[in-house]
């Protein structure tokens, strides 16, 4: 290879230089055959492309729907607030604006990260909020120097709104910021302009009837990104407002009752499954959700011993103790091991024969022989041993299964538990244990694997006041009460009615004996078996009152009409009488007491 | 009047023709960023200093001779490849990417030296270079190209890196290696090209489909280009007119004053528009050809012909991926974006050119 003189080398470097501008004219052409297809050959195309991109259509959120009580009180509504909101093409310089907004306004970091959320899925004609909940002060402020800001506006902003806080906060649920996940695509245009969504209770259950449509407003922008024209395009329609069959007063009653304490209410109208009263407590308010939980209300929730967050009427699961006695006497009359005036003996306790194991009586010393209407209403403990292992486990199962117990009872509330009702193979399956004869009689008093939930508590209770018919408890006024007669003759579930009514006059819930309505009723307490430990084993707030067992009190009144059915649980309560009781009597009071009164006009 | 003459001497080395081109793309500039930026004074005020300050540095690098240039290449390349290195260990990582070296409110890219750095050093190589067309001397320009070239792609920046390379690939040619390393290079192109695919990160991969379908995700990653080529084909033969640009001003096309500056100024200006931008371009690149042809030295011609040649490929890239004919890569438009890093880099290398051509050498 030799080199090149200079003025070949000059010679090569001057092809060399031409086939570069050889390429250049090339690529040029390229481009110019492209600008001239797109801007003469495509123009019109891209002119039509272009004048549709200049008229938006900017989604008009719906109010949500409104939920009532039964007698229309309003327990959830939507509310106008004000919030500050930037155009963000209108803003001069978005940062600086919103530093210098910060010299009159409360705006901290977590509103800024809102904002700057927000603001990347946002059209750049679209005011996006930066400050929600304006105070007439902050209002004041702002409007004062406004001229300041171009771009920068004050809006309406629609919140949602419980008016009684934490009281309905289980069974209404809550609103909350709108997740993309939470939405599938093809739901994206239902959701157009709204922020929020149903998360639990009432609220999501109903989301879709809540929610309402989105309207549209066409807008038409001129080049400097100002509406020039906006015309109405679809008007958004407001939810359906939501009829219940909450009952305030009743609410209230049990919220007032339950202060304090932990457990849950659960209050049935027996003859058609209507829900009065749904009440987990300790409760938490609803209107923290409803723009973005701030961090520490949420860690303060989730740290809570008490476990605010837990619906305890729908999802707390506790041994029914001697409330169960009812339902298994009832089964016991209708598989006909036992007679109604059949006397069994009494005693300090109860062994299995053949076996050496005691199981005693909750009363010292134990009750004399007695029949089935004088073992409930002493809640005799020996007795019902003796009706557990004549039944034997699997019909125990099968007659509580009839009063709805093991099952979800298809509320119309998300994420209801279904409880247990334990049989041999169900152990088997869940612990990999052989049932034992013990556990058949433990579940003759509700001790042992069987779990129910405040509301199955309170439904086989109207099953019992409305002579032998399973309702299906429901929240949503129109529903079609849906009830299931259950195979037992009159006579036997009067048996029951009046066992349970000797129970409040002269028997464990005696508490109740003195109320001006006559109500029917059974107490029961629930062992724990476990204290709350921590992972190394230690037990938890070790206090004398998380050692007590649960008080439970299931009633219904009036006695030879009952329009109320309630169950009461009142975690580490002890004696199911003296604690639950009361709140059932206050709930029933505060129900029976509004029927009998003349309309308040409103 | 002394004081006169001497400050008006080192404009004398300034050359009319380049000189008008960049006069032109400079008032360009400031009517498309006024209006693309709702008539911020400030926008316009930011760009035009640093037209003053760019306008200074060239007038500087003008009056520096070829020689001195040169004799700062090597420098130059070496700091580069330094730099470089450093960023990959300690840069600033943004959008995932580690491009930016710096020291408090100072950031830069290396990677924007380089593109000045790697033309400089490669013909301050090849015009010491007895024999260029021996085959050591390709394989030694392979390797100068490659070392910054597999850096900046480690960044990744694989659009810089393939700027970067092209430069150099170019030099080559200029400087006259044999015909068949570059045959050789097209076929190796054309036959790694599947193989580098899987090298290649998701967000390029993705770059690549969507340029080649932009609609398989409209508001997505298509969205730049269907609304670029909305503003580009909406301007028709006239235009819409200055500050009657929708797309644009309704912010319907992101990035409207840095790299997709070209569709708003196509959207107001029209077909007449882009036609006197890129006559303007060809001025400037034409005159560089020219230069490189009239230089009786060989670093002079080979750095002219490289600049003038790499200074066309932008203008090609970013009108090309603004009109849809090329994939989005972050190219900004020569002395028309907003932004100062790039138009120092391309006022250099205009000052440059004005120096090969103030500076004539004879003595070969």
């Amino acid at each position: 290879m030799n080199a090149l003189l200079p003025a070949q080398e000059h010679r090569q470097f001057t092809r060399r230089l031409l086939a570069v501008a050889g390429l250049i004219t090339l690529l040029t052409a390229i481009l110019a055959t492209q600008v001239y297809r797109l801007q003469v050959l495509d123009h019109d195309h891209y002119a039509t492309q272009s004048a549709h991109n200049t008229i938006a259509l900017l989604p008009i959120a719906p109010l949500r729907g409104r939920i009532l009580d039964r007698h229309g009180q309003i327990l959830a509504d939507d509310r106008t607030g004000f919030a500050l909101a930037i155009t963000p093409n209108k803003a001069i310089h978005l940062r600086e604006t919103i530093h210098r907004l910060q010299q009159i306004l409360r705006i901290n970091a977590e509103d800024q990260k809102r904002f700057s959320r927000d603001l990347s899925h946002a059209h750049p004609y679209q005011p996006v909020f930066l400050r929600r909940d304006l105070r007439p002060d902050e209002l004041a402020a702002f409007a004062v120097q406004r001229h300041q800001f171009p771009g920068v506006e004050i809006r309406t902003q629609i919140k949602r709104y419980y008016p009684y806080g934490s009281l309905f906060a289980h069974v209404l649920g809550y609103v909350g910021r709108l997740t993309p996940a939470e939405i599938r695509e093809d739901q994206m245009a239902d959701y157009a302009g709204l922020d929020s969504i149903g998360k639990s209770g009432l609220e999501a259950q109903y989301e879709a009837l809540l929610k309402g449509q989105p309207g549209n407003q066409e807008v038409e922008v001129d080049a400097r990104g100002r509406t020039v024209h906006s015309r109405l395009h679809l008007l958004a329609r407001r939810g359906t407002t939501l009829h219940t069959t909450l009952d305030l007063a009743v609410q209230q009653a049990a919220g007032r009752a339950m202060a304090g304490r932990q457990g849950a209410v659960v209050a049935l109208d027996p003859q058609n499954g209507d829900v009065l009263a749904a009440y987990s407590a300790p409760a938490f308010d609803p209107n923290a959700f409803v723009d973005s939980l701030s961090i520490a209300v949420w860690s303060k929730l989730r740290d809570d011993p008490g476990t605010p967050m837990t619906n305890r009427f729908l999802r707390g699961s506790y041994p029914p103790g001697s409330t169960i006695k009812p339902f298994v006497a009832l089964s016991a009359l209708h598989d006909k091991v036992i007679t109604a005036d059949q006397r069994l003996v009494g005693g300090t306790y109860y062994q299995i024969p053949g076996t050496k194991h005691k199981y005693y009586d909750w009363k010292p010393g134990g009750h004399g022989a007695e029949n089935l209407r004088e073992a409930i209403r002493d809640s005799n403990d020996v007795y019902f041993y003796q009706i557990a292992m004549r039944l034997g486990v699997t019909q125990i199962g099968n007659g509580l299964a009839h009063f709805g117990f093991g099952q979800r009872s298809g509320v119309d509330l998300p994420g209801e538990s279904a409880g247990v009702v334990p049989s041999p193979d169900w152990l088997r399956q869940r612990y990999g244990q052989t049932w034992y004869q013990g556990q058949t009689v433990m579940m003759g008093i509700g001790q042992g694997y069987l779990l129910s939930t405040p509301l199955q508590l309170a439904r086989a209770t109207a099953s019992i006041a409305n002579g032998g018919r399973l309702v299906t408890p429901h929240l949503e006024q129109s529903s079609d009460s849906v009830t299931r007669p259950l195979d037992f003759s009159p006579a036997t579930v009067a048996v029951i009615q009046n066992a349970m009514r000797d129970a409040v006059t002269t028997g464990t819930g005696k508490l109740l004996a003195d109320d001006i309505h006559t109500v029917a009723g059974k107490t029961g307490t629930a062992q724990i078996h476990h204290a709350q430990r921590n992972d190394s084993g230690l037990v938890l707030h070790n206090t004398i009152q998380l050692w007590q067992d649960h008080a439970l009190f299931i009633a219904y009144a009036p006695a030879d009409h009952p329009r109320i059915a309630v169950a009461v649980v009142v975690e580490h309560g002890g004696h199911g009488g003296r604690t639950a009781g009361p709140v059932a009597r206050a709930v029933i009071d505060a129900y029976l007491d509004t029927m009998t009164a003349p309309e308040v006009s409103p | 009047m002394n004081w006169r003459i001497h400050l008006l001497r080192p404009l004398r080395k300034l050359d009319p023709a380049l000189m008008t081109g960049i006069v032109i793309l400079m008032l360009i500039s400031l009517a498309v960023l006024y209006s693309g930026s709702q008539e911020s004074i400030r926008v316009v005020l930011a760009q035009l200093l640093r037209f003053t300050v760019g306008i200074v540095v060239l007038v500087i690098v003008a009056n520096t001779p070829p020689e001195r240039i040169r004799a700062w290449a090597p420098a130059l390349y070496a700091i580069g490849i330094i730099l470089l290195a450093i960023t990959l260990v300690v840069g600033k990582t943004s959008l995932g990417a580690r491009r930016w070296l710096g020291a408090g409110p100072l950031v830069f890219q290396p990677s924007e030296l380089m593109k000045l750095a790697l033309p400089l050093f490669l013909a301050y190589y090849y015009s010491q270079q007895e024999n260029v067309r021996h085959w050591l001397s390709t394989v030694a320009g392979f390797v100068h190209i490659a070392i910054p070239f597999l850096l900046i792609a480690k960044e990744p920046d694989l659009g810089t890196a393939a700027q970067i390379g092209a430069a150099g690939i170019f030099m080559m040619w200029l400087a006259g290696a044999r015909r068949r390393w570059f045959v050789g290079l097209i076929i190796l192109i054309a036959v790694s090209g599947p193989v580098l695919w899987h090298f290649l990160h998701g967000y390029q991969k993705e770059r690549i489909l969507t340029f080649l379908d932009p609609q398989r995700d409209p508001l997505g990653a298509g969205y730049h280009i269907i609304q670029s080529m909305i503003a580009v084909g909406s301007g028709g033969f006239w235009g819409k007119g200055w500050f009657n640009g929708t797309q644009v001003n309704l912010d319907f096309l992101p990035e409207a004053q840095t790299d997709f500056v070209f569709s708003g100024f196509a959207e107001e200006f029209g077909l007449v528009g882009v036609v006197i931008l890129i006559s303007t371009y060809l001025l400037i690149v034409l005159r560089g050809l020219v230069i490189a042809y009239e230089s009786r030295d060989s670093f002079g011609r080979l750095i002219a012909g490289t600049l003038s040649l790499t200074f066309f490929l932008y203008i090609f890239i970013n009108m090309g991926m603004t009109t849809g004919i090329l994939p989005v890569v972050g190219v900004p438009l020569p002395l028309i974006s907003y932004g100062g890093t790039a138009m120092l880099t391309f006022m250099i290398g205009l000052g440059i050119l004005m120096s090969v051509h103030a500076h004539p050498r004879t003595h070969e």
